[in-house]
């Protein structure tokens, strides 16, 4: 007994002091106030954090030191030093932030600020507010070009893409999609940009290089009312061969061929699916599910929901440090 | 604080470099949409319980926030969006004011009015005059004298009490005590719910009128657990539509029970509770503008606008009939903040919506429910479904 108590404690001590031993998803709990931090390897929630009213919006710094986390009702995205496990500073980000997504400069971060209508970027080395750039109504989805070219915003109520060059801050194109477009993914080499519309129930394909819509997709779940069928979180495989597609109260996740645009399966996860993430290899899709208030774990390879994992209430995003 | 004045500062800079990043982003031609609203809200009478009064001006503020979003959108599209307001305090009033938005060339008017005044308003409109009613609840504009230009965007009492009654059915509450007010409106109410009851298999096992007058000598609250004295009952249903005795059933009926209707527990279009699916959102920009909290018809006047901005977002037209067209087409949805896209009944144009069922504080559920069962659209379980209406609007 002492010594299962001292293996457990010597374990728990070394999971402390280095946190990065195992991979590790980080998962904001959008009604809980908290994040909760999953090991890869056993897939299990190793520890819960407290932090900022109403998290949502999560992503890792260029050098996976950093979570940055949209605190939605403080105001603010709070700073987490992933070595440490703590809050270590606040950036200044406009109202009611909800996505957000960091050039691969690593310094400016492009904040949907969802009540406001505007688009901030900020510099997180300085914390200077670079521009505020008006966009749309309720302002959501934000998407950096792995280029650095281009930051796109989905405004929800104003069904458009807005198209942000990055040198100038200034809107260069807007694209009218479907209904509340809610999130936006770029291909690796940024030639192609995929966009959910939530109650449109599309996907729209972009090709960056014309700023033209070449395809639109839409779903059909069997067995699921086509209204629950809601496109939100867009994952895609840096080997081009996959592109999922969380569905949200359908409670799937479409697998699409990321060449042809075909659904080739849907797969059954918790109850409204919204973000997901890809862990290091790519073996393993994360997945947030808001209303059951679980995170599934999907095998990429026999395309299989493998397990559930209880988190917080209301998992909103799901991020993967690959370098852990 | 150092921040804020920075970001207002950065705003009216980058502000200023956005014109001419709007200027290039926007197409060369302009397009206005003239959209007018009519209001006219009869005086209730006095009421018992009148603490917390109504909004005057509910209907005109949802009116007022969908132009600000469509205008928001409009900018990126060279589209701009005017409101032609008129409230009237008299029906008289309120058909000369229609004939004034009519000659001044606004076909598209979202009315917040009675159902008789309504009809007359559809009698004398011009052929492409499209209306939106945003505040008459009649069942039978939706089952009978329907108009192919008058589209609904509040649900129907029917939509209402069915919304109730798959509740009731699904908690297996289905012996009702139903108390009915004495005006028109609570005894169509009280109509729909006896239709409700009969469609869910719901037992009304007392029917009693409310007709509380001074022989009682008594206050309505003492009067209440004599009045619901009766062999066993779930719930007491009140159909007191103006707020008359109603506030005064909860916690005085004579067993305890869960009163509903149009008191305790109601069937909304719209109430502050609702936060899921985005509405948090819509729900603080309705209180910056209004200063107050958004009801069931502001929401159907944002509806209303908001679908005619859906509409000329997706057609670049501003005229009534090819957005018309485009509202019953299948290219349509309106994200309305309820978790489903929203879309008009083709036989009646009522807006097919969920129905969130509130206490004053909380939501407590949202129709339709699970194992209500339909071919088309679950939402088609609420209200008049085809086979029931006479109405073909589009045939």
């Amino acid at each position: 007994m002492r010594t299962l108590f001292k293996q457990t404690a010597l374990a728990a001590m070394i999971g402390l002091s280095t946190p990065a031993l195992a991979s590790l998803a980080y998962v904001s709990n959008e009604k809980d106030n908290t994040l909760s931090i999953i090991d890869t390897e056993t897939q299990e929630v190793v520890e819960t954090i407290d932090v900022g009213q109403r998290p949502r919006g999560i992503l890792l710094s260029k050098d996976y030191t950093k979570l940055y986390i949209c605190a939605s009702d403080d105001d603010t995205v709070q700073v987490f030093d992933l070595a440490t496990r703590k809050i270590v500073d606040t950036l200044p980000s406009g109202e009611d932030p909800e996505q957000f997504s960091l050039h691969p400069n690593n310094k400016h971060l492009y904040i949907a600020n969802e009540d406001d209508a505007i688009v901030t970027v900020v510099d997180v080395e300085t914390k200077e507010v670079l521009a505020q750039i008006d966009v749309g109504i309720e302002p959501e989805g934000m998407a950096v070009s792995p280029d650095g070219k281009w930051a796109v915003n989905t405004s929800e109520t104003t069904s458009m893409l807005h198209w942000i060059n990055t040198e100038t801050f200034e809107i260069e194109k807007n694209i009218v999609v479907g209904q509340r477009p809610r999130h936006v993914e770029f291909s690796k080499d940024s030639k192609i940009a995929w966009a959910s519309a939530e109650i449109g129930g599309t996907v729209h394909i972009i090709d960056v290089d014309n700023l033209e819509q070449v395809h639109e997709m839409s779903f059909k779940v069997p067995g699921v009312s086509p209204d629950r069928v809601q496109p939100v979180g867009i994952e895609l495989t840096s080997d081009g061969k996959y592109a999922f597609v969380a569905l949200g109260p359908s409670n799937h996740v479409a697998v699409v061929d990321a060449q042809s645009y075909e659904v080739l399966d849907y797969l059954l996860v918790g109850s409204r699916v919204w973000q997901l993430d890809l862990d290091k290899d790519e073996k393993h899709l994360y997945t947030t599910n808001g209303v059951s208030g679980d995170v599934s774990v999907i095998d990429v390879e026999d395309l299989k929901v493998i397990k559930s994992i209880k988190v917080g209430r209301y998992p909103w995003g799901v991020v993967i440090d690959p370098t852990s | 604080m150092t921040l804020s004045i920075r970001q207002t500062l950065m705003t009216a800079v980058t502000r200023c470099t956005l014109i001419g990043a709007l200027a290039t982003a926007t197409p060369a031609f302009a397009l206005d949409i003239r959209i007018g609203y009519l209001q006219f809200v009869p005086d209730q009478g006095p009421v018992l319980s009148n603490v917390i009064p109504e909004p005057e001006d509910a209907g005109l503020r949802g009116t007022e926030l969908a132009l600000a979003d469509n205008n928001t959108s409009g900018k990126f599209l060279g589209q701009n969006y005017l409101l032609e307001t008129r409230v009237t305090d008299s029906e008289e009033t309120a058909l000369a004011a229609f004939t004034e938005l009519q000659d001044a060339g606004i076909d598209l008017i979202i009315t917040r009015i009675p159902g008789q005044t309504l009809r007359k308003v559809v009698e004398s409109a011009d052929d492409k005059t499209l209306l939106f009613n945003a505040g008459a609840r009649d069942n039978a504009l939706r089952t009978a004298s329907c108009h192919a230009n008058l589209l609904h965007t509040i649900p129907s009492h029917a939509m209402l009490t069915d919304a109730l009654g798959q509740w009731l059915k699904q908690r297996r509450w289905q012996e009702l005590f139903l108390i009915t007010g004495q005006t028109p409106e609570d005894k169509a109410w009280a109509e729909a719910f006896r239709r409700t009851s009969k469609r869910f298999g719901l037992d009304i096992v007392e029917d009693k009128p409310w007709t509380f007058d001074a022989d009682l000598r008594r206050t309505a609250s003492k009067e209440l657990p004599l009045f619901t004295q009766g062999d066993d009952y779930d719930a007491v249903v009140v159909a007191d539509t103006r707020g008359d005795f109603g506030e005064y059933v909860p916690f005085n009926t004579w067993l305890p029970r869960p009163v509903l209707g149009t008191q305790g527990m109601t069937p909304v279009a719209w109430h502050r509770v609702v936060e899921s699916w985005g509405a948090a959102q819509l729900q603080n920009r309705f209180r910056e503008l209004s200063g107050r909290n958004m009801n069931s018809e502001d929401y159907a006047a944002w509806a209303a606008v908001r679908a005619i901005g859906t509409a000329v977002t997706a057609i670049s037209k501003a005229d009534a009939p090819a957005i018309r067209d485009f509202l019953f087409s299948d290219k349509f949805d309106l994200a309305g903040f309820k978790g489903r896209k929203l879309t008009f009944r083709d036989w009646n144009g009522q807006l097919r919506q969920p129905i969130p069922l509130v206490h004053p504080r909380g939501l407590v559920a949202q129709a339709p429910f699970e194992g209500f069962l339909h071919p088309e659209s679950e939402m088609d379980t609420l209200g008049y479904d085809k086979p029931e209406s006479k109405c073909r609007i589009n045939n």
